[in-house]
């Protein structure tokens, strides 16, 4: 039985690493293919068409693009990540103090919304029907519904514009005390644990109600289980695999999806440099971010996957 | 007589989905006497769970407790508070469920969940209850009693799990115990293992018990009083004997009567045709790719060949998964046999439904199991038997409309019923327009895949009587389907045993009484009889019982 999980983790996780392959493909023909070119813009219009192409030649940009992106799995394989078009520096460089800011902001909304929103699923779905039910299910869809730049500009205006309680922009570097830290962290955070909370309130009511009408639950209560006895020990674990996959959709969101927020609050995160890549055609940099949000999120799933399998005695 | 249980003027609601509160337990009483059994038998929605259950002082969601009292060995359990009824459940009153498949939590092993009262209600250290267990499963006889419990609830049989399941409910050492038709998902062969264990147990124990069924043969072996309830009422009250010798209410007479054999005149004279309508030449099929030597991965049905003469009726029986309901898939072509010829009316027919003719397709039908589940539950009622009518006839318009009229005349429904959903009507209902659907085709054979078993026994006779009728006026041929031996004994001519994918024995009306083939005898002897006796003086060849018995 055991080397039969083992077998099925094994496939997921070769899976995994196909639609990585698969995707690093996409996203670097994808980018191939956006218009203008990278030389002309990088050396202004006065640029003469010699210097243009010995600058292409320079930046293997002469090369065909199969040849070019060999070129480039291999040195990601490899560790080198590339030297970005825009500034010369290496990609490695450029993405790992913004990446470590983007874990930060993740991990901190995660440490967050993930307690709050089990606990609110959780508690909905066993309450379901009462007054709390309702307030939860309404002002979840109302998150849901309202985008969350509106969420965020209204924090801003409110606590920042009106109130002048927090700072507008989050400026990494003028932090010195943990006060400052919760400052910065506040409004990024709040607004994100609204937006991710949500979809876990959801799926995890629906997996939970599910499971709290089967017989076994209605056997556990005829044996006299108490209600969290009934919630803890019967429906959850049943309800496990929805739960973690409602989850890891939601933290996979924190990782790539954030660029609203990072530019309304100025934080500086890995998704507002991807934006800013485009902006400046920096092939390399863009095709990077692309690659760790992929993975980030197929971490994610893979993980998700893993426990709803291990979880689950009939597969075990 | 000391009373352990006294139900007076139970009343209970239940909140339709339109939001109106209709009555459905109105104003019954029943006594329970230490250690006695007592039944209560009834049709689908007679509310015989519904009244047994309350005694846990539960109702369904949707349900609750109007009026009345329930005194549980002293306490109301009517009116107690949520917290003191969890402290009786388990300990005072236990449960047994309908289908313990569904109702062991699938992510604990057995161990857990059996013992889990004990840990609930604090009742014994969690050694002494193990213990206590593997004596519980040693009791109900249960194989390897020291190490099932380590199990996970997929890993055993369903007559096992219903074993566990009533394991489950003794170990609190119950006053009472509520028995909700713990043997109707199960084989015969299994169902009399199951009953024995029940029954030894709960004398040893001197366990009260309340056993929920609608099968009086099962009841009549096990219980000492008979409460007979339709319509949320009680009809009839008395001991088994009473009941079944002189039944004084209509409908407890009108429930009896399913069971006599009927004196059946059959419209099939063996008419000795050169060749039979239906002849099936040793046909292999079954599920999964198909492997090296051209066989499927899991072979369902092996080598099977059989013939059904025009006008007469072929039974086939056997437990489930025994491989006759894929027998009829592959019949019908929906399931493309592997190997072998089916021939139909002279005709080579494609193993694939999708190739063949329409014309084939027409004269052979099959009717489901589950009406609910056959019926698209969308369209009228008018729209599911127009459909068939324009599919092979081209019937359009008023022809279509009178036909229909005439195919709901011949199931003996109403014609108005023509407007209605599926959801609109009954299960019986349903199954003759499910019956009906296959009529629409005119075909020469109907395969009838089990079409009684979801339904109670007063409805279920009624059916056989409509297909017997229809086929004396429309000279049709059936397959019947079924684990019921008395069902198909009552309709057909000729029965075929299957067990395991393979034919073991095939017996003409005349031979049901001797079967020769060892299954055949088990079989046929495990089904139960109304004579409480039955049971204990039932004696099986234990070798029969090793080889073929059931888990």
């Amino acid at each position: 039985m055991n080397s039969e999980i083992a077998s099925m983790i094994g496939k997921r996780l070769v899976i995994a690493v196909i639609t990585l392959i698969i995707v690093s493909f996409a996203v670097f023909f994808a980018t191939s293919m956006l218009p203008g070119d990278t030389a002309t813009i990088l050396l202004g219009q006065a640029a003469t068409p010699d210097a243009v192409a010995g600058l292409r030649h320079a930046m293997h940009l002469d090369e065909p693009a199969v040849l070019r992106f060999l070129r480039w799995i291999a040195g990601l394989v490899t560790g080198d990540l590339g030297t970005s078009y825009a500034n010369n520096m290496p990609i490695s460089k450029l993405i790992s103090a913004r990446f470590v800011n983007t874990m930060k902001l993740a991990g901190i909304t995660a440490l967050i919304s993930i307690p709050f929103a089990l606990t609110l699923g959780i508690t909905s779905a066993v309450l379901r029907g009462t007054l709390y039910d309702r307030v939860v299910t309404v002002l979840t869809i109302g998150v849901i519904s309202v985008p969350e730049f509106m969420v965020a500009s209204t924090a801003v205006l409110i606590f920042a514009v009106y109130l002048k309680w927090l700072p507008a922009i989050s400026f990494v570097n003028e932090v010195h005390s943990l006060y400052d830290l919760l400052r910065m962290y506040a409004m990024p955070v709040v607004t994100l644990t609204f937006v991710v909370s949500a979809q876990i309130i959801r799926m995890t009511r629906a997996a939970v109600i599910e499971t709290l009408s089967t017989p076994y639950v209605e056997m556990a209560l005829l044996k006299g289980a108490s209600r969290s006895r009934i919630v803890l020990r019967h429906a959850l674990p049943n309800a496990l695999g929805p739960i973690v996959n409602a989850l890891a959709l939601s933290l996979s969101y924190l990782i790539g999806g954030v660029i609203i927020i990072e530019t309304i609050f100025n934080y500086p995160g890995i998704a507002k440099l991807m934006v800013d890549a485009v902006a400046t055609r920096d092939l390399p940099l863009i095709q990077t971010c692309a690659v760790i949000f992929c993975a980030g999120y197929l971490i994610l799933i893979t993980i998700a996957d893993i426990i709803a399998i291990i979880s689950n005695p009939r597969l075990r | 007589m000391s009373k352990l249980v006294e139900i007076k003027n139970l009343h209970v609601e239940a909140t339709t989905d339109a939001g109106r509160r209709i009555e459905i337990i109105k104003g019954v009483n029943i006594d329970i006497a230490k250690g006695e059994i007592v039944a209560l038998i009834g049709e689908s929605g007679s509310g015989k769970t519904t009244i047994a259950l309350t005694l846990m002082g539960y109702t369904r969601p949707g349900c609750r407790i109007a009026d009345g009292a329930l005194l549980v060995d002293g306490k109301d359990m009517a009116g107690l508070s949520e917290r003191e009824r969890a402290k009786v459940r388990g300990t005072e009153v236990a449960y047994v469920p309908q289908s313990a498949a569904a109702a062991f939590n699938p992510s604990q092993t057995i161990m857990d969940q059996v013992i889990e009262v004990t840990r609930i209600h604090g009742l014994m250290t969690s050694d002494k209850a193990r213990e206590r267990a593997i004596e519980l499963f040693k009791a109900l006889s249960l194989p390897w009693p020291e190490t099932i419990g380590e199990r996970y609830p997929h890993q055993v049989s369903g007559g096992q799990l219903q074993r566990l399941a009533a394991a489950m409910a003794l170990i609190g050492g119950p006053k009472l115990v509520i028995f909700d038709e713990p043997t109707t998902a199960l084989d015969v062969t299994t169902q009399i293992d199951v009953l024995r264990a029940f029954k030894s147990v709960m004398k040893a124990g001197g366990i009260a018990g309340v056993y929920v069924s609608h099968d009086l043969a099962v009841v009549a072996q096990i219980a000492d009083r008979i409460v007979v309830l339709k319509g949320g009422e009680v009809q009839e009250e008395g001991t088994t004997e009473a009941i079944l010798s002189t039944p004084a209410h209509p409908y407890t007479q009108e429930l009896l009567s399913a069971f006599e054999p009927k004196e059946t005149q059959f419209a099939g004279k063996r008419t000795y045709k050169a060749r039979p309508l239906l002849e099936i030449e040793n046909v292999i099929a079954g599920y999964g790719p198909i492997q090296a030597d051209g066989l499927p991965f899991m072979t369902a049905v092996r080598t099977v060949s059989l013939s059904v003469e025009k006008g007469r009726n072929l039974g086939i029986i056997g437990e489930s998964g025994c491989g006759k309901s894929t027998l009829a898939r592959t019949i019908a072509g929906i399931l493309p046999a592997s190997a072998g010829n089916i021939i139909f009316d002279g005709k080579e027919l494609h193993h694939d439904a999708r190739r063949r003719s329409r014309e084939a397709l027409r004269e052979m039908q099959i009717v489901f199991q589950y009406a609910d589940t056959a019926l698209n539950p969308a369209k009228p009622i008018e729209d599911i038997l127009g459909r068939p009518l324009s599919f092979y006839h081209g019937l359009k318009g008023k022809a279509r409309d009178t036909r229909v009229n005439e195919l709901l005349d011949m199931v003996r429904l109403p014609k108005a019923l023509r407007y209605r959903h599926p959801s609109e009507l009954s299960g019986g209902q349903k199954q003759r327009i499910n019956f009906a659907r296959a009529l629409a085709a005119n075909p020469k054979l109907i395969i009838c895949d089990e079409i009684t078993s979801a339904l109670d026994t007063v409805v279920a006779a009624a059916i056989i009587e409509l297909l017997k009728e229809l086929q004396r006026e429309l000279d049709l041929s059936y397959i019947f389907i079924s684990h019921d031996l008395s069902v198909v004994e009552a309709i057909c001519d000729e029965i075929m045993v299957m067990y395991r994918g393979e034919k073991v024995e095939h017996l003409t009306r005349e031979d049901v009484k001797s079967p020769t083939h060892p299954y055949s005898k088990l079989l046929f002897s495990s089904v139960p009889k109304l004579d409480p006796t039955w049971l204990d003086t039932l004696v099986l060849e234990p070798e029969l019982v090793r080889q073929y018995g059931g888990a």
